[in-house]
């Protein structure tokens, strides 16, 4: 069986391009030249060396000490809270822009939900001088105002999302909007594995090279490259589907996906996607999604600004159905606690949404004897406001 | 012979309306259907409210919305339309967005739609090849038209291609644009309606976004078989006087 994308665009029952015809040529343009462009030499070069010196890749693979004797198993985290602009972002938007410019646009434009993929395209658009526009729901606005700030300060517009729940489903809807009316000149950087073929094969590519360099640390490290199990927290998918790629086709690697519980799955404030959801079909691709029986999209509830939504990439939805992945759920408090937890062991304060990847640890059991990489996927200097309010610090 | 192509057949400067079901007040979609028919619409396009419709604009998001939060879904829709054709004999389309038509399963979609009177649908975001390989039968073995939209950037083969699936009319659409926004008739949207016209394709035009005045009608019925109004309509509607702000509205174009 093959986890990945087949020529149709689809992984199993879905993915596809369920597009209105006003974002077709687009759409279609980037599919048939994004393998082209991707594969070409000139940009292999071009974004390695801009992921090296600009990014500071490769990010570590860290033993966590203190972490590991806790929960009875070697604990590597991946560093990419250490990236430029503190998130795996950063990783598709430097990609994007690199394709962007090849096929000759002059707009980017961008969905955020916690800011950090917002913070790295209107970086990567100041580092290539082109115009920005990202589409933030009012209420991450207001949850996460320093990334608010440094859109603003990169030079992005930030345009408020104040339809449905105001957070990320709908800054992707108005971002989609943008699109339709600026149909010739503007490329939409996605920020995951989200949205009509090819963005999710695309975007996995880019994040891909998390996988690419966890297997070669790992066997410096250890002297084998393949862990017993690989943790990350699920959104759309992304920073999950760079720490899965490599490792979906070898089967010995178990793969689990931690997605946001809220205050309980059942407790409907929770954006348990594949707990709650069904097959359906959301901001383009056929996937899994929260829905009523109507087909309407349910407002999902997470802690996270990051997590905070309703779907999950096709991929991932074949991963899930398949079980080639195991998706699991925390809940707000469980993820918060984790949060606390590796900063007061490891001297890390991490995303609340990588905290969640780390919360499953808690859940586990282990022997003593297994490597096991969690994805820590940003750092969590825009939810400190969240963090000192929880624990009143 | 089809409601549609009937129309088609028999009548120029055709007016198309479209208008969200369930809204303003959550049984108003069969009266509002009734009114048109007598102010002079040619077509009615009912629109069937989604929560994330990313081809709308504010006044078409606003009356989904508010739609949903009366309690609209495709089962009271209708069960609703089950009295459509002993009030309205113009042709009836369904639009909408593909997600609540999968939940409801699209041969039971289809199966409702025949069963009340309705002739079609438009599902802007139900590709074409999707379309072709799953759903073709399904929407033809019944009678059913699908109509497929078309926008200054689409290709003249995918034109062809699309002409040659649809079964009533093509939906041409004035620019790339959510709905909403009003017709700017410049030299390039002039020389893409003419370049359509062109094509001669076999399915008949119709023009739609962004026509709000008997101006942007006329224009869309020089290049066109006629021109639908969506936005426009929506934003006329007056609760407390349903039929009257129909009336009202219909008249600037029937002039
Ligand atoms: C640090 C961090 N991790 C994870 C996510 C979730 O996205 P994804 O599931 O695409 O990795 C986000 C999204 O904003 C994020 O900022």
């Amino acid at each position: 069986m093959s986890y990945f994308v087949n020529e149709k665009g689809y992984y199993g029952d879905f993915g596809g391009a369920y597009i209105p015809e006003m974002l077709y040529p687009n759409v279609e343009e980037l599919r048939q030249n994004y393998l082209k462009i991707i594969e070409d030499e000139s940009f292999q070069q071009e974004f390695h060396q801009l992921l090296k010196d600009y990014v500071g890749r490769p990010s570590p693979l860290y033993l966590a000490k203190r972490l590991s004797q806790k929960y009875k198993a070697n604990i590597f985290l991946k560093r990419e809270d250490l990236n430029h602009t503190g998130a795996h972002k950063i990783n598709n938007t430097i990609g994007q822009i690199l394709l962007a410019e090849r096929l000759g646009k002059k707009r980017i434009i961008a969905e955020t939900g916690a800011g950090q993929h917002g913070v790295a395209t209107a970086t990567v658009c100041a580092l290539r001088g082109l115009e920005c526009v990202v589409y933030m729901g009012e209420v991450d606005i207001k949850r996460q105002a320093p990334n608010v700030a440094r859109m603003k300060m990169l030079g992005a517009k930030v345009v408020p999302a104040t339809s449905g729940s105001k957070t990320l489903k709908d800054a992707t809807n108005e971002a989609m909007r943008d699109w339709i009316n600026n149909p010739v000149d503007t490329h939409y950087i996605i920020g995951s594995v989200v949205g009509p073929h090819p963005y999710p094969d695309m975007v996995a590519i880019f994040q891909s090279i998390i996988s690419e360099e966890t297997k070669k640390q790992l066997l410096e490290q250890t002297g084998n490259d393949q862990p017993d199990y690989v943790l990350a927290c699920v959104g759309g998918g992304s920073n999950a589907m760079g720490m899965f790629y490599h490792f979906v086709d070898d089967e010995k690697v178990k793969l689990v996906a931690v997605e946001a519980g809220g205050k309980g799955v059942d407790s409907g404030f929770s954006a348990a996607t594949t707990y709650l959801g069904k097959e359906g079909v959301l901001h383009g691709s056929r996937s899994i999604l929260m829905q009523t029986d109507d087909g309407q999209v349910v407002e999902p509830h997470s802690v996270s600004a990051g997590l905070d939504y309703p779907g999950i990439g096709p991929q991932h939805a074949h991963l899930f159905k398949t079980g080639r992945g195991q998706y699991v759920s925390v809940t707000d408090d469980e993820s918060l606690q984790a949060g606390l937890l590796l900063t007061q062991m490891e001297g890390i304060i991490p995303a609340i949404e990588s905290a969640h990847a780390l919360a499953y640890l808690e859940k586990m059991t282990f022997t003593g004897q297994e490597n096991v990489v969690v994805c820590l996927s940003g750092r969590g200097d825009k939810d400190m406001d969240t963090y000192m309010k929880y624990f009143g610090l | 012979m089809s409601r549609i192509k009937t129309l088609f057949q028999e009548k120029k400067n055709i007016l198309s309306i479209y208008f969200t079901a369930g809204y303003p007040e959550l049984n108003d979609t069969v009266r509002i259907a009734e009114a048109l028919e007598k102010s002079g619409a040619d077509l009615l396009e009912i629109g069937f409210p989604y929560s994330d419709p990313v081809a709308d604009g504010p006044v078409i998001q606003a009356s989904s919305k508010q739609s949903l939060d009366q309690g609209m879904d495709l089962k009271l829709l209708f069960e609703q339309l089950k009295s459509l054709r002993e009030k309205v004999s113009i042709p009836v389309l369904l639009m909408g967005y593909v997600n609540p038509m999968l939940q409801f399963g699209v041969e039971n979609f289809c199966n409702a739609c025949v069963e009340v009177g309705v002739d079609g649908c438009i599902v802007p975001d139900l590709p074409m090849v999707e379309y072709e390989e799953f759903y073709q039968d399904i929407f033809e073995s019944r009678g059913l038209s699908n109509i497929f939209l078309v926008t200054p950037q689409t290709s003249p083969e995918r034109i062809r291609k699309i002409d040659g699936l649809s079964n009533g009319f093509i939906y041409l659409l004035s620019s790339s644009a959510t709905t909403g926004q009003s017709l700017q008739v410049s030299e390039n949207t002039e020389s893409y309606f003419a370049r359509i016209a062109d094509l001669k394709l076999n399915n008949p035009l119709m023009i739609g976004f962004g026509i709000n005045s008997k101006e942007t009608f006329d224009k869309a019925c020089q290049y066109a078989n006629g021109g639908i109004i969506g936005s426009a309509f929506v934003k006329a509607l007056e609760p407390a006087d349903l039929e009257g702000s129909i009336q009202r509205f219909m008249l600037k174009f029937k002039s």
